[in-house]
């Protein structure tokens, strides 16, 4: 059912949108873990679009453990970070609230074009899967370029994790599950990268902001 | 070909002979120089004198101090039981033994170094820091000496090289090496021109200065292995100038007499070099033994 | 090959296991026993593999990115398994003494979990028989080792010490990818049987090898690419020294002997460059250990002396075998090998007693020690074990391996073998004699300042000995260096099979150095029964007397203090002085002024000309990129906004194209 792929597909995009134009910490953080449960039905809508062929083992497990990772371990992981460091809002960010909104507009439209001039070598389960993936992997770049705090660039980086994800489902069943393990990997240590990272700016500056980072050169 | 007599030769050129042979060169010192001299045998008695007396131990030394003269006595005669003694083949020699030889002395030099750093007096300290030195370099010498002599004869043993020597006879590289071989021999044993074994002021001691706390059956030991040093080095020497001493212990014994002679000779008629001539002195001897093993690689090539 | 699996298992599972268990103080035993363990059926196997002569072969199928990756085992990978597990087992049982009072917990029981993955890497590497696998055990070996390098990541020059080690290592990856692939472009392939079917030849040998020399050589610490093991390994703490000096720039050898089959490349005259490196290094490294005062700086550099000896030992058999001189080859590569294990041994030893030290008088600078033999007298006897042993004197282990060297090159000058290029090897002896003779220096002065005498300053005066792992590890270590002393026959049984595939030769080759080693057991036999003759002697002179105690001979001086003992620097500087005009020395002295002077200094420091030109001519290669600076503005975002555009970019020129 190309039907619910597409429909899902297209949730995702707006998750991201939705992500980018708030400004309330907890509701940036809950978007991404709704990608998650988006991105845990996926591959069962895609395995499930021909007809009534049941999903095979490995994508459940596929699916459970992106469940299990992005939509509940990450997400719980970021709301206890941004708790212990006591801040509710994103402060001023790099660009205004306005200009990040058409920027994402924009760059939507510029993954859909991008889309449109690739040819796919084989034939690919939904039409809105390359451009989705490479619309999360812009917007997820703006979220990290455009923000201050750093549980929004956090955020941001899952999102772009989610693009190649969902690019990967494209071509899942032309390679092995060693690059969705892989995929899978590379977020979980991002994540707690960025959560050490979070702990010691936290501690070190009694607060999240970034730009206090600004003396990182030389 | 070690029958007990042979043996027993060799027990005595390496056991009974030593204090004799720095007793000639007191001798031979003490006539140059117009007196009478102490007697031949009396390093003998000062050997049974010292082993009488109770030694006195610093506050500051610990085990390695009491050991440090024992090990040195022990490694020097077991680098004498490498050497053939006037009995044809050692009593332990086997392929390769030269290096063993040098470097059991080396162990004797280690311990008797230790030994000194032990007192925590700065003059001790002082001739351990001379010893190192001039080992570091006496030792480079040893070994082209070494070299030159396995490329001169083809063997691996002293023994062997000893036996070839005889057999080839000598050629100019040899004596170039023998020389060589002479200068470290004086370094090796702190003899005069690099170190004084009379005098008595503690600054100008490189020898004498590491064995300034021993007393006692200890100080008998160092004084015996320093005894054992000469005769064992002297037998090297005499090995490589006259082969076929080697095989008569009599005449090996003269041969030791003579260089103990030598010495004293030597003794009489110089100074003590200062010490960055004694650098360059032992640079000098090493670079001579090159010199050789370079002579000897030459003709060994047109052969 | 089961044992080896499971050594390696009981090393991941330790390493998993360490960093996670709670309470956090038991994590560094539980590392010493499941490590512990886990190397010594390492040993086990390596020692097995040896006997039996495997030649075995493993490929596991990998999809990315070649299809399959390849292990084995043959003589000369059990050997260096045995030596590498050896080392680990013992770094890994001291580092539950040394970390025990760790006031910071958490990075103890990292460190240890680290320690445990560093073993298993390096003994992935020694087994690794592709490409790929090598590298990444490589990496993996990098990595492990500079966590534990900055373990100690709040000082600054350890973090500085940990940049020059990121820096060295990946230069020597960036060679060894250079040298992997152009064989991997010769032979088509990437696995190791490719390469050693097809090995290069002429020319392109030539530089193969130097570009390996090279890679290798930054690991093993070959001077002058040896800039970064005087400040990695004081840096990091003392069982990760003892284990990086002892096991993992052996790494830099195996790589060496590995690639000597894979390039057949005239072998007198890489045998000769290689002689010239490691003669170099021998006497640069022990010089300038003679020049150092910190106690693992003094080390440090003797390890690069050690490496030195070892490339000798290589370069003789390199060219016993070009020379077609079988007793030469043999006792070259036996040498080499076995020098490999000794110093592994005595070095680790070594580097856990200046850790105890250090421990206990919290400082580093020889001149500040003084009669510790007297307040750690196990420590002490342990590392006067470890000195001799590595001064090369009988009757312990490092007499042994430097025995064989200097066996194989006295062959190599018998007129039987017909001279020309092995004769070279002669070249080795005198080389090995004054690196010798320094090293005695040297170790005295290390054993002697630091141990005996009167403490020189009041750290030292209240040193404690330290805990019973710690001394257990350096008394298993003593052991074994005296138990190959004693009997180097059985030890160059160990080694007897890779240096027999190395020299091309069979059996016949060995006999003459077995033969001679079994008569220095008895040799040794005789002097060690001198000895005890002589102690018994005075002990039985001296039964009714009354041993008398005074003060040291004194001359006369009315109040002599421990600091006018010879300070470590003085000890050195006549044996050091021949050296002084190739070393730049850096004097700083405020004179003696006046009849009665009231103060007055000298500080004295040489510091290493090969690594100084290293440092100058990286600095120029640097100096254009400063100019790219404008571009770091200092906001992360803005770099991150570099990356966008080049994403964008780079998208839309791969359509339009």
């Amino acid at each position: 059912m190309s039907g619910a792929a597409d429909f899902l597909l297209a949730a995702l995009t707006v998750t991201a949108l939705y992500a980018v134009a708030t400004s309330r910490l907890a509701a940036c953080v809950r978007a991404s873990a709704l990608q998650g449960f988006i991105l845990a039905a996926l591959p069962l809508a895609l395995e499930w679009r021909d007809g009534l062929a049941p999903p095979s083992p490995h994508v459940l497990v596929l699916a459970f453990g992106a469940l299990a990772i992005k939509a509940v371990a990450i997400p719980a992981l970021l709301l206890r970070s941004i708790r212990a460091a006591g801040v509710r809002r994103e402060v001023e960010p790099m660009a205004s609230l306005h200009i990040s909104i058409l920027g994402a507009a924009a760059l939507v439209a510029l993954a859909f074009w991008i889309a449109g001039q690739m040819v796919p070598p084989f034939r690919l389960p939904s039409r809105l899967l390359v451009p989705v993936a490479v619309a999360n992997v812009l917007l997820g770049f703006l979220l990290v370029v455009a923000r201050r705090q750093a549980v929004t660039q956090v955020v941001g980086y899952l999102v772009l994790e989610n693009g190649v994800f969902v690019f990967g489902l494209g071509l899942a069943s032309h390679q092995p599950i060693a690059v969705e393990l892989s995929v899978l990997l590379d977020v979980l240590v991002g994540v707690f990268v960025m959560g050490i990272a979070i702990n010691h700016i936290s501690q070190a500056f009694d607060h999240i902001d970034t730009t206090a980072l600004a003396s990182l050169r030389e | 070909m070690r029958t007990a007599v042979a043996c027993t030769w060799a027990a005595l050129l390496l056991l009974a002979l030593p204090p004799l042979l720095l007793g000639i060169v007191v001798r031979v010192k003490a006539i140059a120089a117009g007196r009478a001299g102490a007697p031949l045998l009396q390093g003998y008695r000062d050997l049974a004198r010292l082993l009488r007396k109770t030694p006195v131990y610093s506050g500051t030394t610990t085990w390695v101090f009491r050991a440090g003269p024992i090990v040195a006595l022990a490694a020097t005669a077991a680098a004498g039981c490498l050497l053939p003694l006037g009995a044809g083949a050692a009593l332990l020699a086997f392929e390769g033994d030269l290096v063993l030889f040098a470097y059991l002395l080396g162990l004797g030099r280690f311990a008797m170094m230790s030994a000194a750093l032990d007192t925590g007096s700065s003059f001790e300290g002082m001739g351990a820091s001379r010893e190192a030195a001039i080992g570091s370099l006496g030792e480079v010498a040893v070994f082209l000496v070494l070299v030159t002599l396995v490329v001169a004869t083809g063997e691996l043993s002293l023994s062997a090289i000893f036996a070839g020597l005889d057999a080839g006879g000598g050629n100019p590289a040899l004596w170039l090496a023998a020389a060589a071989l002479a200068a470290v021999l004086l370094a090796e044993n702190a003899r005069i021109p690099i170190d004084d074994p009379t005098t008595h002021l503690e600054l100008t001691m490189v020898h004498e200065v590491m064995a300034l706390d021993h007393s006692g059956p200890d100080l008998a030991f160092v004084e015996y292995g320093a005894a054992m040093k000469l005769a064992v080095t002297s037998a090297l020497l005499v090995g490589l100038v006259w082969p076929a001493a080697a095989r008569q212990p009599i005449a090996l014994a003269g041969g030791m007499i003579a260089v103990a002679v030598a010495i004293g000779l030597v003794e009489s008629a110089m100074a003590r070099l200062r010490l960055p001539r004694v650098k360059q002195y032992l640079i000098g001897s090493a670079a001579l033994a090159g010199v050789a093993l370079a002579a000897e690689l030459v003709l060994r090539g047109a052969a | 090959m089961t044992i080896l699996v499971g050594a390696f298992l009981l090393l991941a599972v330790g390493a998993c296991a360490t960093a996670v268990v709670r309470p956090v103080r038991a994590a560094p035993a539980l590392a010493a026993i499941a490590g512990g363990l886990g190397c010594a059926l390492g040993v086990v196997a390596g020692v097995a593999a040896l006997a039996r002569g495997a030649h075995e072969i493993w490929t596991v199928a990998w999809s990315a990115p070649i299809g399959s990756l390849a292990f084995g085992i043959d003589p000369l990978s059990a050997f260096f398994l045995v030596c590498v597990f050896a080392v680990g087992g013992l770094s890994l049982l001291y580092a539950a003494g040394y970390f025990a009072g760790e006031p910071d917990a958490r990075s103890a029981a990292r460190a240890a979990a680290w320690l445990q993955l560093l073993v298993a890497a390096m003994a992935g590497v020694v087994i690794a028989r592709d490409a790929i696998s090598f590298l990444v055990a490589w990496e993996a070996m990098f990595l492990a080792s500079y966590f534990l390098v900055t373990f100690d990541d709040r000082d600054e020059r350890v973090r500085s010490a940990g940049f020059v080690y990121l820096v060295a290592s990946h230069a020597s990856v960036v060679l060894l990818l250079v040298f992997f692939g152009t064989l991997a472009r010769h032979a088509d392939g990437l696995a190791f049987a490719e390469f050693a079917a097809a090995p290069l030849a002429g020319r392109p040998a030539m530089a193969a090898f130097a570009v390996a020399l090279a890679g290798f050589g930054i690991k093993a610490g070959l001077w002058p690419l040896h800039g970064w093991l005087p400040e990695a390994h004081p840096a990091a703490p003392s069982p990760v020294s003892a284990l990086m000096s002892g096991a993992m720039i052996k790494m830099g050898v195996y790589g060496l002997l590995r690639s000597l089959a894979f390039v057949d490349a005239a072998p007198a005259a890489c045998g000769m460059a290689l002689l010239a490196v490691g003669g170099v290094s021998a006497i640069a490294g022990i010089a300038l250990a003679l020049a150092e005062t910190d106690v693992k700086r003094v080390l440090a550099y003797s390890s690069v002396e050690n490496v030195g000896i070892v490339a000798l030992g290589i370069a003789v058999g390199m060219l016993g075998r070009a020379a077609h001189a079988p007793a030469v080859a043999v006792a070259g590569f036996a040498g080499a090998l076995l020098h490999v294990l000794n110093h592994g041994l005595f070095k680790g030893l070594l580097f856990q007693a200046a850790g105890a030290v250090a421990h206990a008088t919290g400082t580093r600078d020889l001149n500040a020690l003084g009669g510790l033999l007297r307040r750690m007298p196990a420590t002490g006897a342990l590392c006067l074990v470890g000195a001799v042993a590595i001064s090369a004197l009988p009757p312990l282990n490092g007499f042994a391996s430097e025995w064989l060297i200097y066996f194989g090159a006295l062959s190599a000058g018998r007129p039987a073998l017909g001279g020309g290029h092995a004769a070279v090897a002669i070249a080795a002896v005198p080389v090995l004699a004054l690196a010798g003779g320094l090293a005695v220096a040297c170790f005295v002065r290390l054993f002697g300042v630091a141990f005996l005498g009167e403490p020189r300053s009041p750290e030292a005066a209240r040193a404690h000995e330290c805990r019973p792992p710690m001394i257990a590890a350096m008394a298993l270590a003593a052991v074994a260096c005296a138990a190959i002393g004693v009997a180097p026959g059985l030890a160059l049984r160990i080694v007897a099979a890779p240096a027999l595939e190395l020299a091309g030769s069979d059996a016949t080759g060995l006999a003459p150095a077995a033969a001679s080693l079994a008569a220095v057991s008895r040799v040794v036999a005789w002097l060690v029964a001198a000895a005890a003759l002589l102690f018994a002697g005075r002990a039985l002179l001296l039964r009714r007397r009354a041993v008398a105690r005074a003060v040291t001979w004194d001359c006369g001086y009315a109040a002599p203090t421990p600091r006018m003992q010879y300070t470590a620097t003085s000890f050195a500087e006549p044996a050091l002085e021949p050296f002084l005009p190739l070393l730049s020395v850096r004097v700083r002295r405020r004179p003696v002024t006046g009849i009665f002077p009231e103060r007055a200094e000298l500080d004295a420091a040489v510091t290493d000309p090969g690594a100084a030109a290293i440092a100058r001519a990286a600095r120029a290669l640097t100096a254009p990129f400063e100019r790219l600076r404008a571009l770091q503005r200092g906001p992360v975002q803005l770099y991150l906004l570099y990356v966008l555009l080049t994403l964008i970019a780079l998208l839309v020129w791969q359509v339009r194209a």
